[in-house]
């Protein structure tokens, strides 16, 4: 006996067990973020004054990192869908892709970060500086956890692709929703830190 | 059986095991350990409550200025106490051990959803654990700010708060991979037939449990890893403009909130008594129901109070906050909720006592311990009432009438729900049987020390006597005619905890005894039961996999040939 | 997801595409506004409306929320509620605040 429903769906709920264990994380996960948007929202009302995000913060360079992010989504997504078209090549230059973009992502952040810290700008400074370097520092996180799993099924994955294609397409897919919902995050970590 | 067929090192089938039921024995044994461990710290802090400032005996000479517990270690010990026992103690023993043993075998299917990351989540606790319990042994000991964490105290106390702050993010980590495994398990490999209205209370409050643990928990990991910054990176999150320590002016941007921290704990905090609790009534639930031979009454009316009272529990957390300067109309709509919850508990503890009516009732071990349970959380839970009401919290908040209350609900509650679970399934899991002389003794021993110990409590809340105080009250003229209730609320512990012995001895020695080859000794009627060898079989649990055809306490079916119908039979 | 044809496969990448030069589009909107001077308020709300505009999308189409069934919707609404809770209630008690 095997456990069931890893690979084929449960017919009541249209579901493989994986997704739906990758779905209540993200739902755990968004829970932790609101955790500190909330933080933010209640600091930020509890005070006077609050620094600028744009005064302080690059916007154009985070710009062009909300836009790194956003197509790495689709590409994530396009690689899953190599897979379900059973072109695994193409699987392996979007998923190559995302990775690419990711690191441009961390990359940018890098840059960001010492740019702040050669200014004499750390989380102690104020707790405008304290939330953004709390979430984003979080966020990075989240990034790099990504880029490791991902990684690790583009060196990996042949094996199991010739093995079990759709197990291996169904990892795919809950490593693409983990993937989207890092950029779902940045999607409203960007105007909320940057933009307010 | 498995579709693995490699061979098994030792490592890998009791240490590494992904097998559920070594999971579940893993985590029953090593919270054991630490709920024995923090009923000690506590039985440490009693003497100095009952003899301030005499030498502790035995372990005196370990500690302090001849041998005196000194004010700081206390305050440590009472952190740990209430951390522990929570977090290390009852939590994995409810959710982690009987959760991971009995809800595959309860939904009729051979293992949990994700094994590997299972194993991974009780690894994730030992770790988290052991990073706690170093906490005493770094300069400045272990935390010492209270369960809670307070800032500012919190931000600017020894090293030990950090090292709390660590181990929380493991111990919180194992419980979301732990829910997350609960849930998928219950929602996608349920056996043919166990639709969600034949799932027994046990499973249905496992499974509440996990919704609860996977929504509530990750504002507070938000909240330490706010509180970690303050402390190791100088943020001023929650620390106010201009704070004075020690003496001296803090130097950091302030502009912080104390108030933040209070709101992201009690969101987590809240639900987790809850957590405590449910894991409780279903397995009071599930004994209830087999030592009186007849159906719970009001199976329905308990399952949707358990998904109402769920639900609710997140939205009354600050009434753990109702002095801190909260307006009236917030404080209302909190009070209003509060007092809502305690519909759907009130529900569900008279379902259980009018499940009694007309019961031909067994009074062995586990039945004795659900009994008892009964009117113990009827206390707690009454004692609730005037803390929830604001007006009446003014005086009560933070004194040892709030201690009073929480321990009724989770030491003669919660805990002797476990007990109850423990002598109930130790035939499943062992296939050898307690002794029930050593286990009634046990009982008796257990419930007269707990009232012993709690029930004062209630009077030195009521007289003003704060929480939190090394010396017991004795600064203060108004808890002078109460002082005397130390030292009976003392030997009350002491003596509580030797009557553990007979627990201890009573699983020595049945451990130790011949399997009696019964496979349902009880006459249960839920498919661990039913359907399985004792112990069920290891990776597989089923020679065949049953399908389920009726509810599942159809005990005493009019015209049956036995007093059980169990779940699985059909027709 | 499973029993997906190349030739819906194929309809789902389109659908992709223009996904992506949505979100691309609502971020350039996102930042002119933010370049305007509407008042706290105001940008407070239309930056919130783009992006929860942006996630939907992202949840809707490349999560593929719009093909799931009721077991994620109801995750997600308990969720969003809890959300809700934690994002406002706190703030409620700040803005309540007793004055002394």
């Amino acid at each position: 006996m095997d456990i069931p429903y890893t690979v084929k769906e449960r017919p009541d709920t249209g579901l493989y067990n994986g997704k739906l264990g990758i779905w209540l994380f993200l739902a755990s996960e968004v829970m932790l973020f609101g955790g500190l948007f909330s933080a933010y929202v209640f600091l930020r009302t509890g005070v006077e004054t609050w620094p600028t995000g744009a005064d302080i913060l690059n916007v154009p360079l985070a710009t062009m990192n909300t836009m790194f992010l956003i197509t790495s989504s689709v590409t994530m997504v396009m690689s899953w869908a190599s897979l379900k078209l059973k072109d695994f090549s193409k699987f392996k230059l979007y998923a190559g892709l995302t990775l690419l973009l990711a690191t441009g992502f961390l990359i940018v952040k890098y840059f960001e970060y010492t740019a702040k810290f050669d200014h004499h700008l750390y989380p102690s400074t104020n707790n405008f500086l304290g939330i953004y370097f709390t979430l984003t520092g979080l966020h990075v996180i989240h990034v790099i956890g990504g880029i490791i799993v991902i990684s690790f099924f583009w060196l990996t994955g042949a094996k199991m692709w010739k093995n079990d294609p759709d197990r291996f397409t169904n990892r795919i897919e809950i490593v693409g929703l983990y993937w989207h919902f890092v950029d779902l995050v940045w999607i409203f970590l960007f105007p909320v830190l940057y933009l307010l | 059986m498995y579709t693995d067929h490699h061979k098994e090192s030792f490592w890998t089938k009791y240490i590494f095991s992904t097998d559920h039921k070594i999971i579940g024995l893993q985590y029953g044994i090593t919270s054991l350990v630490w709920l024995l461990f923090g009923f000690t710290l506590m039985m440490i802090m009693r003497y100095q409550l009952a003899y301030p400032e005499s030498p502790i005996p035995f372990i005196g000479t370990l500690i302090g200025e001849g041998g005196i517990l000194p004010s700081e270690m206390y305050n440590s010990l009472g952190a740990m106490h209430g951390t522990i026992m929570i977090f290390l103690g009852v939590v994995p023993l409810a959710f982690g051990a009987f959760g991971n043993y009995f809800v595959p075998l309860q939904i009729g299917t051979i293992d949990m959803a994700f094994p590997k990351l299972n194993a991974t989540s009780y690894w994730m606790y030992f770790i988290g654990s052991i990073i706690m319990i170093v906490g005493f042994f770094v300069p400045g000991g272990a935390a010492n700010s209270g369960w809670t964490s307070y800032p500012p105290l919190a931000d600017v106390a020894t090293m030990g708060q950090t090292i709390w702050l660590f181990g929380m993010v493991f111990l919180i980590t194992s419980s979301l991979l732990g829910s997350v495994n609960i849930l998928v398990t219950v929602i996608q490999l349920r056996a043919k037939g166990m639709t969600w209205m034949k799932l027994p209370v046990f499973t249905w409050a496992q499974f509440i449990t996990a919704f609860l643990l996977l929504l509530a928990f990750p504002p507070l990991e938000a909240a330490g890893v706010l509180q970690l910054m303050d402390r190791l990176a100088g943020t001023s999150f929650f620390m106010p403009s201009g704070l004075v320590v020690s003496g001296e002016i803090l130097n950091n941007a302030g502009g912080g909130s104390p108030l933040l921290w209070q709101h992201l704990f009690w969101f987590l905090a809240h639900p987790e008594v809850y957590v405590l609790i449910l894991p409780a009534f279903g397995i009071v639930t599930e004994v209830l129901a087999n030592n009186t031979r007849k159906p719970i009454w009001g199976y329905k009316s308990m399952i949707y109070s358990m998904i109402f009272l769920g639900f609710m529990s997140f939205i009354v957390w600050a009434h753990h906050m109702y002095i801190t300067g909260m307006g009236t109309s917030i404080g209302a709509f909190f009070q209003t909720t509060t007092m809502i919850i305690s519909i759907p508990s009130v529900v569900i503890l008279t379902t259980l006592f009018l499940s009694l009516w007309g019961g031909s009732i067994r009074f062995n071990t586990p039945m004795l311990f659900a009994l008892g349970f009964i009117p113990m959380f009827g206390i707690g839970g009454l004692t609730g009432l005037p803390l929830g009401l604001a007006a009446a919290d003014i005086h009560l908040h933070d004194t040892y009438y709030v201690i009073g209350h929480f321990h009724y609900v989770v030491a003669p509650g919660t805990i002797f729900a476990l007990f109850a679970g423990i002598y109930y399934w130790f035939p499943k899991m062992t296939g050898k049987r307690t002794n029930e002389t050593l286990g009634k003794l046990h009982f008796f021993f257990s419930f007269i020390f707990m009232n012993g110990v709690f029930m004062p409590m209630f009077v030195q809340g009521l007289a003003g006597v704060s929480r939190r105080l090394w010396d017991g009250g004795e600064i203060y003229a108004h808890a002078a005619d109460v002082l005397y209730l130390n030292e009976v609320m003392s030997w009350s512990a002491w003596l509580l905890g030797l009557a553990q012995i007979f627990f201890i001895v009573n699983m020595i020695i049945s451990l130790r005894s011949k399997k009696t080859g019964e496979v349902n000794p009880w006459g249960a009627t839920t498919i661990e039961w039913t359907d399985t060898t004792s112990p069920p079989l290891g990776h597989g649990n089923f020679e065949t996999v049953p399908s389920v055809y009726r509810g599942p306490y159809e005990y005493s079916v009019p015209g049956a040939d036995k007093d059980f119908t169990p779940q699985s039979e059909k027709g | 997801m499973a029993d997906l044809t190349p030739e819906e496969i194929k309809h789902h990448v389109k659908t992709y595409i223009i996904v992506f030069v949505a979100l691309a589009f609502f971020t350039i909107v996102t930042v002119s506004i933010s370049y305007l001077d509407l008042g706290v308020g105001a940008s407070i709300a239309l930056a919130l409306i783009v992006a929860t505009i942006k996630g939907s999308l992202v949840v809707c189409y490349f999560m593929h929320l719009i093909d799931e069934r009721t077991t994620i919707y109801w995750t997600l609404l308990a969720t969003a509620a809890m959300f809700f809770i934690l994002m406002f209630v706190p703030l409620g008690t700040m803005l309540a605040q007793a004055k002394v």
